[in-house]
């Protein structure tokens, strides 16, 4: 695996669809870093552990943990950081096969193929579910803590 | 809330109606919208408001004795930028930076306007990605070109067939034929070498990710009806899409 060349074309490739979505222009950048961070993240687990449902779970809680942070920092919605970055996670080549396994009569192939694109599409749903509680918790136990220093120094 | 007088009500819901229009009009979420609409009424001293919005319309109740008010949502369309301008509206109509009648008229001045890229920069970038995805999905550097072209060719079909038709799903499904035939055609004639990959990176722009996104997160806040809606709407995309490749390669 060529990582700067992998790094560099997810890059442009999130990029390319924060256009597409026309997201602000200054965001577009930092739209790139998201997915880069994403796929690079899903291609490491993937080269380590071999499994593709358990890869595409961690680059989507990847991503949907940096699109928080950039969301708190621009002051925007999150959505605008996390879809181009999600975009590369769909299991686009394994739809395709299952489709072109029906299309030449191996049924069996074709349900292998499009249980396993199932999977991926719930791998990338828990991934955006566990982030999202997971921020949650986090802002929720932060508010707490500068209530209670806001508290202490009106005393 | 007695205080407040009639005119100053009436422009406070044309302001929250607009805002949630606009919104769900350019693609956010829905508990974003109703977040949004709900803290603006509190911002307005409109506490026990409540509001129920579904892609297709919202409603708006301010409190028990006032009348309730309701938009319809016709066309969706992408446009991220419109969402964090009215966010942005609204985050300082919350502060208490904007007074009601700037934030309206800032909201009329977005509603008014789109800020899409132009068509030919969403074109290039549609090539640029689907040239990236040949790569990343494995796919040789000899099909670079290919799938350059194609996708971007992919693209424009689709949005020219939106404008024209105005169905969304027929648009995607002539958009996938004519990507499969162009890259059968290229490969048949010799020039490309595996036309699995070239199809898969150019039909990567046609992906619904923004509605996956937002069926996920709507179903998690408790939307079921728009979650179910907007999955429903990424299912028969993907099932356009699929179709219109199965056609091709079933010759």
């Amino acid at each position: 695996m060529n990582w700067p060349l992998e790094a560099f074309l997810s890059f442009l490739a999130a990029g390319a669809f924060g256009i597409i979505f026309n997201i602000p222009r200054k965001t577009l950048i930092s739209c790139g870093l998201v997915g880069m961070s994403g796929w690079l993240f899903y291609r490491s687990y993937f080269l380590m552990f071999d499994d593709p449902i358990q890869a595409t779970f961690a680059g989507a809680f990847i991503v949907a943990i940096v699109a928080h942070i950039l969301a708190k920092i621009f002051k925007m919605p999150m959505i605008i950081f996390s879809v181009a970055g999600i975009i590369p996670l769909v299991p686009g080549s394994r739809a395709y096969n299952a489709m072109r396994n029906i299309v030449e009569n191996d049924y069996m192939e074709a349900v292998d193929f499009a249980v396993q694109a199932l999977m991926i599409s719930g791998a990338i749903a828990m991934g955006l579910v566990f982030a999202e509680v997971l921020m949650q918790l986090y802002f929720k136990y932060q508010a707490r803590r500068t209530q209670k220093k806001m508290g202490f120094t009106q005393e | 809330m007695a205080e407040i007088s009639e005119v100053r009500r009436e422009l406070a819901l044309d302001c929250f109606l607009l805002a949630g229009k606009v919104m769900m009009e350019s693609g956010a979420e829905t508990y974003r919208v109703e977040d949004t609409m709900i803290r603006m009424a509190v911002s307005q001293n409109m506490m026990d408001s409540h509001c129920f919005v579904t892609p297709a319309g919202i409603m708006f109740s301010p409190s028990n004795d006032l009348p309730t008010r309701f938009v319809r949502i016709h066309g969706r369309r992408t446009d991220l930028e419109r969402v964090a301008r009215v966010n942005a509206v609204s985050r300082r109509l919350v502060a208490g930076q904007l007074t009601l009648q700037q934030a309206y008229e800032e909201m009329t001045e977005i509603e008014k306007n789109h800020y899409l890229f132009p068509l030919w920069l969403q074109v290039l970038a549609a090539a640029v990605a689907s040239a990236c995805f040949l790569i990343l999905m494995g796919g040789g550097w000899a099909d670079i070109p290919f799938a350059f072209v194609i996708g971007g060719i992919g693209f424009y079909i689709v949005e020219m067939v939106l404008v024209k038709t105005r169905v969304k799903f027929f648009a995607e499904f002539i958009g996938a034929v004519a990507i499969g035939t162009l890259a059968v055609l290229v490969v048949n004639s010799g020039f490309g070498n595996d036309p699995d990959t070239i199809i898969i990176g150019s039909v990567m722009p046609l992906v619904p990710g923004l509605l996956i996104t937002n069926a996920v997160r709507d179903m998690m806040a408790g939307h079921f009806v728009s979650g179910l809606s907007m999955g429903a709407e990424a299912f028969l995309t993907a099932f356009a899409i699929g179709a219109g490749i199965a056609i091709v390669l079933s010759f």
